[in-house]
């Protein structure tokens, strides 16, 4: 009895320390972004910081204003979001309820591997096809832009919004289903008026899983989007919040590297909130 | 909750410590740290130092040339490297240069682009804005477009200061690599862009510049004008530990030119 006692609390122990891991992880991540993004922001002064236009990290008379990288982000993902969540939505809303048992299971494999493409090879393809592609189709002398970013960020999204408002728009009872069916309404009616709702809280998931990945994503964007410091138009070139970090990360020094640490403390920052604010907004109404 | 705290104090002080710049406990070990425009022929020297060498090792840290001359004067490496001369305000500190290579920075274009020549002035102006069509220095008609590296980069340094452009590029793009400007000025015909010139391949065309057309002749004789050096920084008055020494005087002997010269730069000693 003693003995079995002492071993479950023994794993007990370790699967705490476990869980512990991830949490230490999540505060020694936070705790580090603070102390090295603070003293930057405090030498260059937070309203200049976080509202000045201008970012000229290696000029004589250096300036760090950020307002042009947080702009493109957030332009970006919105852009993103306007092009990947109506695409992304239907195309669940179809595997789930219309597509036959092997279409669903082709599509399905499609975009699982969508989603294991590594970023790099986004950004290249993007490079090589879209960026061309773009200063050709609308005659502009080069085609590294906000507008290529957004596409590419676009199809990046599409796979954790499908997958995920799958599985939510397959979980709702069929009773729901049968029920407006026996009342007269058509298969489409009771898709968008009866699944999708019941599937409301798991579909805003999805988004919010899409804006996490479209605003964090560093590597694609900066292969094609220019990476100038300028304040963001659709088809100028654009530098996000990520890209500011790693594409100065790996030389810079002095005040520069530390206003890299508090670029990187703002992007964690403003996910943190948008997060909190989609959660609350687009789950906060089924409760 | 005290206790938890000073665990994560504990764990934050390790990770400061892994980041730490690489200390010389050991005496068979040579450390050096600076520009990353040196990566290649760096690891190439220490490469072959090491197999004449057995047991000895040689660190290369790339953090760019200032931080690598700052190691040295703080003693946290024993050899920096700068791709630029050492200001005069950094010899008065007590920093010795001794050049190890030329670097030359190749001005490229489309392959399809009909310019062929540019003079150091007329490139200037371009990266300034002040030329925009490629019709003005007898191309064809079309927008210039500007592919430039990011502000943190060796290259970019070195051919801003020697075209003294600082701080007034206009760049369409400011790509992280050679290779990344490489891909956008082959892919785009009226692009313009500057690389290593050990980079350059077919798929862009090197102009010539004050009719000067880049090489290692040219390059080494200076009558190629985009050139940089590569500076081995040392402290003047300190002694080398002897491995360290050793490695210093392998680099700098007529021994190394070859590995120099496929590293893609000019050895000058």
């Amino acid at each position: 009895m003693k003995s079995n006692k002492l071993f479950e609390r023994a794993v007990h122990g370790v699967f705490l320390i476990l869980g512990l891991v991830t949490v230490a992880c999540v505060l020694l991540i936070t705790v580090y972004l603070v102390i090295s993004g603070i003293p930057a922001i405090l030498e260059i002064g937070v309203w200049d910081f976080l509202f000045g236009t201008v970012w000229e990290s290696t000029g004589s008379d250096p300036q760090f204003g950020i307002l042009p990288f947080i702009l493109s982000s957030i332009y970006g993902t919105a852009g993103a979001l306007l092009l990947g969540v109506p695409v992304g939505f239907f195309t669940a809303v179809y595997l789930s309820k219309k597509a036959s048992p092997k279409t669903k299971e082709i599509m399905s494999g499609a975009v699982s591997l969508l989603a294991g493409i590594p970023s790099v090879v986004y950004g290249l393809v993007g490079m090589m096809v879209l960026v061309p592609g773009i200063r050709a189709l609308f005659g502009l002398p080069d085609g590294a832009s906000l507008m290529a970013a957004i596409i590419v960020l676009s199809i990046m999204i599409l796979p954790s919004i499908i997958k995920v408002s799958i599985t939510a728009l397959d979980a709702v009872p069929k009773e729901y289903e049968d029920a407006s069916l026996a009342l007269g309404a058509t298969p489409e009616e009771t898709w968008f008026r009866v699944s999708v709702p019941a599937a409301k809280s798991g579909i805003a998931t999805a988004v919010v899983l899409g804006v996490g990945r479209a605003i964090g994503e560093a590597m694609a964007v900066m292969m094609v989007s220019g990476n100038v410091a300028n304040m963001p138009s659709l088809f100028e070139s654009v530098r996000f919040l990520t890209t500011a970090v790693s594409s100065g990360m790996g030389y810079a020094d002095g005040l520069y590297r530390e206003a890299l640490f508090s670029i990187a403390l703002v992007l964690f920052l403003f996910i943190m909130l948008m997060n909190a604010v989609l959660n609350f907004f687009l789950k906060g109404e089924t409760k | 909750m005290k206790k938890y705290i000073s665990i994560f104090l504990a764990l934050l002080m390790m990770a400061m410590c892994l980041t730490a710049c690489g200390s010389k406990e050991e005496t068979k070990s040579v450390s050096t740290d600076g520009s990353t425009s040196m990566q290649k022929v760096m690891l190439a020297l220490s490469e072959a130092f090491m197999n004449n060498n057995a047991g000895t090792t040689v660190t290369y840290n790339g953090t760019g040339s200032s931080t690598g001359i700052k190691a040295v004067k703080d003693g946290t490496c024993d050899i920096g490297l700068s791709s630029r001369y050492l200001k005069d305000s950094e010899k008065a500190e007590g920093l010795k240069e001794t050049i190890l290579a030329i670097d030359g920075i190749a001005i490229i274009i489309h392959p399809d682009n009909t310019v062929a020549d540019l003079t150091l002035e007329q490139i200037a102006s371009i990266y300034k804005g002040e030329i925009t069509n490629w019709s003005e220095v007898g191309g064809s008609d079309g927008e210039i477009v500007l592919m430039g590296r990011e502000e943190s980069s060796g290259t970019r340094d070195g051919f801003e200061s020697i075209t003294g452009t600082e701080d007034a590029c206009q760049y369409r793009q400011e790509l992280t690599s050679n290779g990344a400007v490489l891909t956008a000025v082959a892919e785009n015909p009226n692009a313009i862009g500057y690389v290593s010139l050990s980079s350059v391949k077919d798929t862009v065309k090197a102009i010539s510049v004050n009719s000067v057309s880049p090489s290692e002749a040219t390059i080494k004789d200076g009558s190629y004008p985009v050139q940089r050096p590569f500076v081995l920084v040392t402290k003047e008055g300190v002694e080398l530990s002897e491995t360290a020494q050793a490695f210093f005087d392998f680099a700098t002997s007529s021994a190394a030119n070859e590995i120099i010269s496929a590293a893609g730069v000019v050895p000058v000693n």
